[in-house]
């Protein structure tokens, strides 16, 4: 199997997030700061990454009937481990996050690709297909990450680019709504919209 | 072509200006022009076809119409209430003219920005989708700026109303499959993006245009929710004072009588449903009573201030009139089916009256409430019409079962 669209497909026509609709829950809940969003979007890679390559290593010898609990003790595992780094090393973005870490277990994206491409491939095709799935993912939380902080708070990384801009002197308000969920289910809607409108292949044939 | 009237030959101008060739792209944009004032010369040839002079444009502007009564009172009443803040009311020369004058110029820019920002994203949706530019945002257009308080920046309006169009309307398909009401929509989206321009005490009263600070008045809904005594808050606002809507408050939500106004001839040519708007009605007045009942349950309720209001106070206050009238009977966005529009009002009316007694984040529920059910609609609908099949079913086979047996018996 090629290479180079493991990586390429989900970031366009097989986008986790934009396409096949997975992981929304995260999507809303950790995107207001671009920081939790990026640290959320790592974790979710690496975590995708290695269990497509545990499971890819033991798939012939998971027994069909219990596979599930299998790939969840793998999942679980790698988030734990996940967790305690964030802990060690990002505390205060890990307090941010709070339970969606440990929800990373329960995100489909991870479940899908276990059970879709790791469990019929090949370890090296696995991972590289954890990455590209894990990319994918992370590139729309870094957008929404982006739009909803500087709309929102006015910052970006927690630099405060509006204040800087001199935009409050004018009149300028931040917008409350993009602080809130919906707003960030509604850009996701605006980024489908996008997306769609731009690749034919994804628009359903007219009858 | 001598001779002719100048409205003849400017119809004239129009049908030979049709844009070809390279402006064919431009085709959407000139029939929405042509057609605002004209009808066309050029009549559909073939299949059968609906006659009838109430189209889209006639009943948008009848809405327009009904509209008129309540904008004007709401610009005199923007007059009235900033200078009976200032305690200028006895300096003015007419206290009619100047006031309205006042209103006039304060609500003139947002109309312009609501009408500009909307009617460009309409036409450029229209022109790259091909299709016809849509009468819908005629009344669209005027209710936003009707239905905000009259101190809101501009370029908010203009950000609300731009989401309203793109988000609420054109990423469904444009009017007529729009699910939201899209001047609730920019309401709510102002309501939730920029809470303190929305609420509060400060916003309500038009203040100078230039410099001096901003003028204190609270809304009847906001004094009840920060608990005023009933006593006080009937001496500060009689029940004549909301009929005639000389209260703070959204531009031109405040006057019972002159949206009554508007409702008679709404009725009158069939385009609002009565079964919503008495729906409406009955259902926030159902919803009082039933608050004003629950002292008598539990004696230490009997402090709340929302319990002691007589139900029909729920109809005067807030957008609950302006809302029941202009905004329930959007008939997009409604229920369709005649036990669905019951259904659908009665419930619009008791959330909205729910919302403002229990929920003191929300004084007013109305926009809430009409836009949650805008939500259920479709279900009412489906449940209705589900239970019809169903009954209709079993009346068929009953009857099939009584002539099998007569026939058999004969």
């Amino acid at each position: 199997m090629k290479i180079s669209p493991l990586i390429k497909l989900p970031f366009s026509k097989q986008n986790p997030v934009t396409v096949q609709v997975l992981g929304i829950c995260s999507c809303l809940a950790v995107t207001a700061q671009l920081k939790p969003a990026v640290v959320m979007a790592l974790s979710v890679t690496v975590v995708v990454m290695f269990s497509n390559l545990i499971i890819s290593l033991l798939r012939n010898t998971i027994p069909p009937r219990i596979r599930i609990i299998v790939q969840l003790v793998v999942v679980a595992s790698l988030v734990v481990v996940v967790n305690q780094v964030l802990e060690a090393f990002v505390y205060d973005v890990s307090r941010q996050l709070s339970v969606y870490v440990g929800l990373i277990i329960t995100n489909c994206i991870v479940m899908g690709r276990l059970e879709a491409f790791a469990m019929t491939h090949r370890p090296w095709e696995s991972m590289l297909d954890g990455l590209g799935n894990g990319l994918g993912y992370a590139v729309i939380l870094v957008i929404l990450g982006i739009v909803r902080e500087l709309f929102g708070s006015g910052t970006l990384w927690d630099y405060p680019v509006v204040e800087r801009l001199g935009l409050y002197n004018i009149g300028y308000q931040n917008n409350g709504l993009f602080v809130m969920a919906p707003m960030a289910l509604i850009l996701v809607g605006v980024i489908i919209w996008i997306q769609r409108s731009a690749d034919k292949d994804l628009q359903e044939k007219e009858k | 072509m001598r001779g002719r009237k100048w409205d003849q030959r400017l119809a004239d101008w129009f049908e030979k200006h049709e844009p070809q060739g390279k402006w064919a792209w431009l085709g959407s944009t000139y029939e929405a022009f042509h057609t605002f004032t004209f009808v066309r010369k050029t009549v559909t040839r073939s299949g059968a076809h609906v006659r009838d002079a109430v189209d889209m444009k006639r009943s948008m502007f009848t809405v327009v119409l009904a509209l008129l009564p309540a904008l004007l009172f709401g610009m005199w009443n923007i007059g009235y209430q900033h200078f009976a803040a200032n305690s200028q009311l006895s300096t003015l020369n007419s206290q009619l003219f100047d006031c309205w004058w006042f209103g006039f110029l304060r609500m003139l820019p947002m109309i312009v920005v609501s009408y500009v920002v909307g009617l460009a994203i309409e036409f450029a949706f229209a022109q790259v989708r091909h299709h016809e530019v849509n009468e819908g945002y005629l009344v669209t257009g005027l209710l936003i700026p009707m239905i905000v308080p009259v101190t809101t920046p501009l370029w908010q309006l203009a950000l609300a109303v731009a989401f309203a169009v793109i988000i609420a309307k054109e990423a469904f398909g444009g009017t007529g499959m729009n699910f939201l009401n899209p001047a609730l929509v920019a309401r709510a989206f102002l309501f939730f993006a920029y809470p303190t321009n929305m609420s509060g005490d400060t916003v309500w009263i038009a203040h100078d245009l230039w410099g001096s600070d901003a003028i204190t008045g609270a809304t009847p809904l906001a004094a009840l929710s920060a608990g005023a005594d009933f006593s006080v808050f009937n001496s500060q606002y009689s029940v004549l004072d909301l009929l005639v809507g000389t209260i703070p408050g959204s531009t031109c939500e405040t006057s019972f009588i002159a949206i009554a106004f508007g409702a008679m001839l709404l009725l009158f040519t069939g385009i609002a449903s009565w079964r919503i708007m008495l729906g409406v009605f009955l259902g926030g007045g159902l919803m009082g009573l039933f608050f004003n009942l629950l002292p008598s349950l539990d004696a230490q309720l009997s402090t709340h201030i929302y319990l002691q209001l007589p139900f029909y106070y729920h109809w005067l206050l807030g957008g609950f009139a302006f809302g029941a009238v202009f905004m329930a009977t959007d008939p997009v966005t409604a229920a369709q089916t005649r036990t669905g529009r019951w259904i659908y009002g009665l419930l619009v009316g008791a959330f909205a009256v729910l919302l403002r007694v229990c929920n003191p984040a929300y004084p007013e529920g109305m926009m809430l409430s009409i836009l949650f059910m805008n939500c259920m609609a479709p279900l009412i609908d489906h449940c209705v019409i589900a239970r019809n099949i169903k009954s209709r079913q079993s009346r068929l086979s009953r009857q099939s079962r009584t002539t099998r047996k007569e026939a058999h018996n004969g």
